[in-house]
C-alpha cells in the first residue's frame, strides 16, 4: 500500500523569497507527523501547498500513490493556525453549516464527544474560550470524517492546561486510524504527539526520523549538572568528559547509573546535582546552532 | 453547483444580518428616517417658493401692510415667501448666499431691487415683480388648469431613497464584509471544503438580494403608514424591478470584494463609487439641464437606471414593458459584475 501522502521536491517561491526549497517526504498512514521548526521556517507554507490551499511553485504531492484530484478537498480536514469562525452563531449551528458541505458529514454528537464541545454546543462562537475555539476548530476539521488531517499549530495561544487537554483529543483522534500531519514549534509537542517528525528551517527539510530516533541521533548522551564547588577531586582526574558552564560542571554520560555511582565513589556532593536528558531542542540546536524559539 | 452547499452559506450569512441587531436595525431606521426628515421639512406641502427679501422693516416677517407700497399683484402672487431685514446690508448679504432670491427696497420711489445676475431663481422673481407694475388689461394667452397636486416631491424622492439604502446595503454589505472574512481568514476556512467560489457567491448574493428585498417591504410599510404614497403603476412590476436592482447592485458588490484584504481600501472604493451614484443618479435632484456629459455619466450608473424605472412605474404608472430598455440594462449589469467578480474572485489574495 503507497504512503497515504507523498510530497517530491516542493518548491514554492514568492517574488524574492522561497519559502519552501525542495521538500520532500512519505508519510505512512494512520501517524502523527510533525513538521517542526521555528517561526518563518516554512511550516505552514509548505502545509498550506499540500493542502492545495495555495499553488505550488514546483514539485509534486501524490495522495494514495496519485495526484491530488478534487476528491482530495472531500478526504482531507484541516486546521488552520490564524482562521476566525462565522459570527452570530452558536456553536452547534457552525457545525452545521460545515456538515452541509460535505457529502458524508460526521454526526455532531460524534464531533461533540471527541472534541468535548457537548457543554458549549449553544454558546455562541463570540462566548467560549481560546481552548474551545481551538477544539472547534479541530471539529470542524473533522466534520467530514477524514482520513487525512492538517493541524497547524494546533496548540499555539493556548495555556498549559488547555494544550495537554488538546493533545490529549488529538491523541484519541490518531488512535482511531487516521493520519495526522501537524506543523509546530513546540518541541514538546511534537514529542508528546509525533510518531516521526521533519526538521525544517529556511523552507528545507532539515532531518528527519522519530523523536527518539532523532534524539539519539544527534544528542547521544545525559547530561549531569553539578556545583563546581561540590567536586573536589582535580578535574584532570574526573574518569568522564566534562565542561565548566557558568560554575557549574557538567558531565556527559551514555550510562546514568554508572556515572552516578563513579560520583559517589568520588564522594561529590549530589544535593544540588540536576540530570538533563536531551530532548528535539537539543537537537535543533545542534543541527542549526540556534534555539526552536531564537 | 451544489444546491445543499448554497443554502448552507445562505443560511449562515442570513444568521449574521438577522442577528446583529445593530445593522439589522440601521437597515430599516435609515431610510426611514431620511424620508420621515424630509416629511417633517416639508410638512407635507410642496417646496417650490421664491423667497423675496425686503427692507427696512423692523421685523423679518413681512405683512401686507408693511410691504404695501409694493404692488398689489407681485405681494398676491403664488410662490413668493416675503422675507424682512432691518437694513441693506444684512439682505444683500443673504442675497449673496442665495438665501434669498430677489431683495427690494420698500421707500424707494424707483422701486430699486437686486437680484444676482447668475441665479435663475432670480431671475424668474424678477420677470414677476416686472409683471405686475404692468397695468391690469386683455391678458395673453388662454390658461388651461390641469387639476390635482401632480407628483409631491416626497412621492419623487422616494424610490430614490430606496433604491440609495439598497445601494448602500448591497456594497457595503457584500462587498466591504467578503473583504473582511477575507482578512480574518473566514473565506480561508471555507476554502478548505468543498465548496465553491461560485457556489459561495451565489450564497452570498441570494441572501443579500433576499434582505433587501425584505428591508424594502419592511420600509415601504412603515413610511407608507405615515405618508401615504401613490403608486400609478403595478405593485408587482416596481417590485420586479427592484429585484433587479437588488440584484444589479449585489453583483456589482461582489465584484468590488472579488480580490483584497484592506478593509480601508474597500472602503474607499466603496466610498467612491456610491458618492457619485448618489448625486448623479438622480435621487435626490434631477440632472435635467444639466451637461451633457454629466448626463452621459449617469447613464453608466446602474442606480440611474433602477431609479428611472422604478420612478416610471411609481410616479408615471409605467408597465414592465415600458421600463424593458432599464430593467435590460440592470440585467446586463448583472451579468457582467457576476461573470467579473467570480472570474477575479480569490479565497484569500
Amino acid at each position: 500500500m503507497p504512503p497515504i501522502l507523498e510530497v517530491n521536491n516542493l518548491v514554492k517561491r514568492y517574488r524574492t523569497v522561497t519559502a519552501v526549497d525542495g521538500i520532500s517526504f512519505a508519510i505512512p498512514r494512520g501517524i502523527c507527523f510533525g513538521l517542526l521548526g521555528p517561526n518563518g521556517a516554512g511550516k505552514t507554507t509548505a502545509l498550506e501547498v499540500i493542502e492545495g490551499i495555495i499553488p505550488p511553485t514546483e514539485g509534486e504531492i501524490l495522495f494514495n500513490g496519485t495526484p491530488k484530484t478534487e476528491a482530495f478537498q472531500q478526504e482531507i480536514g484541516i486546521q488552520f493556525q490564524h482562521t476566525s469562525l462565522l459570527n452570530f452563531m452558536t456553536v452547534r449551528e457552525t457545525l452545521l453549516i460545515f456538515q452541509r458541505l460535505y457529502q458524508a458529514p460526521e454526526s455532531i454528537e460524534r464531533l461533540a464527544e471527541i472534541c468535548n464541545l457537548g457543554e458549549i454546543l449553544d454558546k455562541m462562537n463570540d462566548r467560549i474560550s481560546g481552548g474551545q475555539a481551538q477544539r472547534l476548530m479541530l471539529a470542524l476539521a473533522l466534520v467530514n470524517r477524514p482520513k487525512l488531517l492538517f493541524l497547524d499549530e494546533p496548540s499555539a495561544g493556548l495555556d498549559p492546561q488547555a494544550r495537554r487537554y488538546l493533545w490529549d483529543i488529538i491523541r484519541g483522534i490518531k488512535n482511531e486510524g487516521r493520519t495526522i500531519v501537524l506543523t509546530t514549534h513546540f518541541m514538546d509537542e511534537a514529542e508528546y504527539l509525533c510518531d516521526e517528525i521533519a526538521i525544517m528551517d529556511h523552507g528545507r527539510v532539515i532531518s528527519r526520523g522519530a523523536p527518539a530516533e532523532l534524539v539519539n541521533r544527534y544528542c547521544a548522551g545525559v547530561t549531569i549538572s553539578l556545583p563546581r564547588a561540590s567536586v573536589r577531586t582535580p578535574l584532570a582526574e574526573l574518569p568522564f568528559s566534562h565542561r565548566e558552564v557558568n560554575g557549574r560542571l557538567e558531565i556527559t554520560t551514555d550510562r546514568v547509573d554508572a556515572g552516578l555511582a563513579q560520583l559517589l565513589a568520588l564522594k561529590v556532593d549530589l544535593a544540588e546535582m540536576t540530570v538533563h536528558s536531551p530532548n528535539l531542542e537539543d537537537v535543533f540546536l545542534h543541527l542549526t546552532g540556534r534555539k526552536l524559539r531564537e | 453547483m451544489n444546491w445543499q452547499r448554497i443554502r448552507a452559506m445562505f443560511k449562515a450569512r442570513n444568521y449574521e444580518f438577522f442577528r446583529d441587531k445593530a445593522a439589522f436595525g440601521w437597515n430599516f431606521l435609515f431610510p426611514f428616517l431620511i424620508i420621515a426628515g424630509f416629511g417633517i421639512i416639508f410638512g407635507g406641502r410642496e417646496y417650490s417658493g421664491f423667497k423675496v427679501g425686503v427692507f427696512p422693516v423692523p421685523t423679518d416677517v413681512v405683512s401686507r401692510e408693511t410691504a404695501s407700497s409694493l404692488p398689489q399683484k407681485f405681494l398676491a402672487t403664488k410662490y413668493l415667501e416675503f422675507i424682512g431685514f432691518s437694513t441693506f446690508e444684512e439682505g444683500f448679504a443673504k442675497l449673496k448666499h442665495h438665501k434669498v432670491d430677489f431683495l427690494v427696497r420698500l421707500d424707494s420711489p424707483t422701486r430699486q431691487y437686486w437680484l444676482l445676475d447668475s441665479s435663475p431663481r432670480g431671475y424668474v422673481v424678477e420677470r414677476l415683480f416686472q409683471a405686475s407694475l404692468i397695468p391690469d388689461g386683455p391678458g395673453f394667452g388662454e390658461k388651461v388648469a390641469v387639476p390635482g397636486g401632480g407628483i409631491r416631491y416626497l412621492d419623487w424622492l422616494f424610490p430614490g431613497i430606496l433604491a440609495m439604502n439598497m445601494m448602500f446595503s448591497a456594497l457595503w454589505g457584500v462587498g466591504y464584509i467578503i473583504v473582511r472574512y477575507r482578512k480574518n481568514g473566514a473565506l480561508k476556512r471555507l476554502r478548505a471544503t468543498p465548496l465553491t467560489a461560485f457556489e459561495y457567491l451565489t450564497a452570498q448574493a441570494l441572501s443579500r438580494i433576499l434582505l433587501l428585498l425584505f428591508s424594502l417591504v419592511v420600509v415601504w410599510l412603515g413610511v407608507e403608514l405615515i405618508f401615504s404614497f401613490q403608486v400609478a403603476g403595478s405593485y408587482l412590476d416596481l417590485f420586479i424591478v427592484f429585484t433587479l436592482g437588488a440584484t444589479s447592485l449585489t453583483s456589482l458588490g461582489l465584484l468590488l470584494a472579488a480580490r483584497g484584504t484592506s478593509e480601508e481600501f474597500t472602503s474607499g472604493l466603496v466610498n467612491f463609487i456610491t458618492w457619485p451614484m448618489m448625486f448623479l443618479s438622480e435621487v435626490w435632484f434631477s440632472l435635467e439641464g444639466a451637461p451633457q456629459w454629466v448626463r452621459s455619466l449617469s447613464e453608466l450608473l446602474p442606480l440611474t437606471h433602477l431609479l428611472r424605472a422604478a420612478r416610471k412605474v411609481m410616479n408615471d404608472g409605467a408597465t414592465l414593458a415600458e421600463v424593458g430598455p432599464e430593467c435590460l440594462v440592470l440585467l446586463g449589469v448583472t451579468l457582467v459584475c457576476l461573470v467579473l467578480g467570480a472570474a477575479l474572485f480569490s479565497w484569500n489574495e
